[in-house]
């Protein structure tokens, strides 16, 4: 499962892409479709590769991207991670 | 009471700090730098800020800014600096800050000299900066009056949260004069809730005075201009001397307005009928004065020192129903009792156009 | 269990902003409410916007905010500040604001060592009165009033702030960032946090200045914009800070 979640409010999105320039892991695309600004929004293209390193927000000139990271609780072994 | 001899220029200073002023900003200019001495030394013994700016440009938006913060602020400044702040003044109104300017003016235009002038009234009552919008002009004619109207500038200032002008010239700010100070009371500052001093757990506060909508722009000034029609009607001060049954009325203010009292004297002592209207607010200009007036008086001679300038709100405030006439000295030069008594002579026998 | 580990800082108000696309202003609006937050001053922060394309910072900044006159920001803070000396002052400003016609006003300030923050942003051109040369427009740059690129001779050359301002013992923590990738963008935010926590414990005047990209009239997408800057602005305006005091 994925270890990271990165949700894209797109209605913020001015489609400037350094979100997806700067992705290590290249995951981040274009969507087709135009929001109520007229710019495509970016999307992640591949949720399960996220590694939650949140380069992406960084970039972002807009806020557009809230990113959540899967964590350990206390005394949980690995595998027991929900 | 005890009376204390004050120069003009410090007798600001003494005014504005016991009206609670206790900020002050400015740079040094001929003919009131003795203001700024004042405050440098007075300031600190109250617990306020006395800070010498690089430029008046500086100065008028560290006013913006301590005026924004709540505090009862001042600078002074004379007429080539005052041309310096007129955007920031501008920028004062617009975001409906207190405070208040002094102008002790000089000759002009340009560098002009160091010598006393009334040439600054345009500036000070036509706007002067940019964009519709209005200021008391409050003229002093003696050490006392400066004291008192002091006070009155702050209070004006934080009533209608705009700034207030006190007019003075360089013979005002030099002279000195026995002063009535009064016990130095407690000020009670008004409280101004909308000062932006942080959060602290409450609203946003914003000074500013862009609105970039011009309906938003269009409700702002009318809401000001609401402001400024209150002032005129409310706050027009002027000071009659004789001249309820005189035939011609002197109208003068400031260190000029002394010389035409001894002419008014004079003039009386010789049975001619002459008197003097004297605007302590040059904006509003004192119209109520005059609405009696075109009723009895016959002439109307105004006296500056400029090339002609309150003569034209004269003219307005008669609606020209009557002769107004103009005498000026300008560059610094004083026009003297005996130069306006042959002009009275003159005109009272039909001599003037 | 998820937890969150990149949101809005609670300075900066949830709200669309006019800025371009790519535009760096909006990194640099976050940074600076970020520092404000894990400082945890909020409450007694004031800020100061300019007039260029960042003037709606007022709005942006959820503080309380003051619009000042152009160039004068410097001067509407130390008026705030010395009102009011237990709180934290920021302006924020552009390369007009602060390096042509605010030129007075930040050196002054410097020289008295006011104890505010200062964001400069310097993006080597005039954005928001459309792409005329900046006092920081690097010599051969084209801008709509150096048509044929900036010449040494008619225009002279550009204004090194940091270099300036350092030399005046006022100023207590100055220095260069940018926030052309990531890497510098975590530095940027580093040199902000601490102007600021240098600001509150005395030490006086700091300013940051930020290398900064303009898409728009630089004529250049976002990403080949902040590859301009790195290629063409930092070996002009080498990054690091010029001024840091004693102790920190």
């Amino acid at each position: 499962m994925a270890i990271a979640r990165v949700t894209f409010r797109e209605e913020r999105c001015k489609g400037c892409r350094l979100c997806a320039v700067f992705c290590p892991r290249g995951i981040i695309a274009t969507a087709g479709h135009i929001n109520a600004m007229g710019f495509h929004p970016a999307t992640l293209a591949d949720p399960e590769k996220c590694t939650g390193c949140a380069t992406c927000a960084r970039m972002c000139p807009d806020l557009v991207i809230e990113v959540e990271k899967e964590v350990a609780e206390v005394g949980q072994s690995f595998d027991e991670r929900k | 009471m005890a009376r204390v001899l004050m120069k003009g220029n410090e007798a600001i200073g003494e005014g504005a700090v016991r009206a609670g002023c206790r900020y002050f900003f400015g740079y040094p200019i001929t003919p009131q730098s003795e203001l700024p001495h004042y405050l440098a030394k007075r300031l600190p013994e109250v617990g306020g800020v006395y800070l010498q700016a690089e430029s008046e440009v500086a100065t008028i938006n560290m006013v913006y800014g301590a005026a924004g913060a709540g505090a009862r602020v001042m600078t002074s400044s004379s007429g080539p600096g005052i041309s310096l702040m007129q955007e920031g003044i501008s920028y004062v109104v617009g975001a409906e800050l207190p405070c208040v300017i002094v102008n002790m003016m000089r000759g002009g235009p340009g560098l002009g000299n160091i010598a006393p002038a009334q040439s600054d009234y345009f500036q000070a009552t036509r706007g002067g900066g940019h964009g519709d919008y209005r200021m008391i002009v409050l003229a002093p004619a003696s050490v006392q009056e400066i004291i008192d109207l002091m006070k009155d500038a702050f209070d004006l200032a934080d009533r209608y949260r705009n700034p207030v002008m006190l007019a003075g010239d360089g013979v005002l700010g030099q002279m000195m004069e026995p002063v009535e100070l009064g016990a130095e009371n407690e000020v009670s500052i008004p409280p101004r809730p909308w000062a932006a001093t942080g959060r602290m757990g409450g609203e946003k506060h914003l000074i500013n005075s862009l609105y970039i909508v011009p309906e938003e722009l269009e409700k702002h000034n009318i809401r000001l201009n609401a402001k400024f029609t209150v002032m005129a009607k409310e706050e027009q001060r002027w000071e009659d001397y004789h001249a309820g049954d005189a035939r011609l009325v002197l109208v003068a203010f400031g260190t000029v307005a002394r010389v035409c009292k001894a002419v008014v004297d004079r003039c009386r002592q010789e049975g001619l009928a002459v008197g003097l209207i004297r605007p302590i607010t040059l904006w509003p200009f004192p119209v109520r004065a005059f609405a009696p007036l075109v009723e009895t008086a016959e002439q109307f001679l105004t006296v500056e020192m400029s090339m002609g300038q309150m003569v034209e709100d004269v003219r307005l405030a008669t609606r020209e129903r009557r002769p107004v006439h103009f005498y000026g000295r300008c560059g610094g030069m004083l026009p003297v009792a005996a130069d306006i008594y042959t002009q009275v002579r003159k005109i009272m026998a039909g001599g003037r156009e | 269990m998820m937890r969150k580990v990149f949101s809005r800082p609670r300075t900066l108000k949830d709200m669309p902003t006019h800025y371009c696309p790519g535009c760096t202003h909006g990194i640099v609006h976050r940074l600076v409410a970020e520092a404000i937050d894990e400082l945890g001053v909020f409450e007694r922060t004031i800020g100061v916007a300019p007039v260029g394309c960042s003037v709606f910072a007022y709005n942006y900044f959820d503080c309380d905010m003051y619009e000042a006159s152009h160039g004068r920001a410097p001067a509407v803070a130390t008026g705030i500040k010395r009102v009011l000396p237990d709180r934290v002052v920021f302006t924020y400003q552009g390369d007009g604001d602060l390096a042509a016609i605010g030129t007075g006003e930040i050196v002054h300030a410097a020289a008295r060592g006011e104890k505010i923050t200062v964001i400069f942003i310097n993006n080597a051109i005039y954005a928001m009165t459309g792409g005329q040369m900046a006092p920081t427009t690097l010599i051969g740059q084209k801008t709509t009033t150096t048509p044929y690129g900036r010449d040494r001779e008619l225009n002279g050359s550009p204004v090194k702030v940091c270099e300036m301002l350092s030399v005046l013992d006022g100023s207590a923590y100055v220095a260069r960032v940018s926030v052309h990738n990531p890497a510098a963008v975590t530095k940027a935010k580093k040199a902000i946090k601490k102007a600021f926590q240098v600001q509150m414990a005395g030490h006086g005047f700091t300013l940051v200045e930020v290398l900064s990209a303009c898409p728009t009239n630089w004529g250049l997408a976002p990403a080949e914009a902040l590859q301009w800057l790195a290629d063409n602005m930092i070996p002009y305006y080498p990054l690091g800070e010029y001024k840091v005091p004693e102790e920190v």
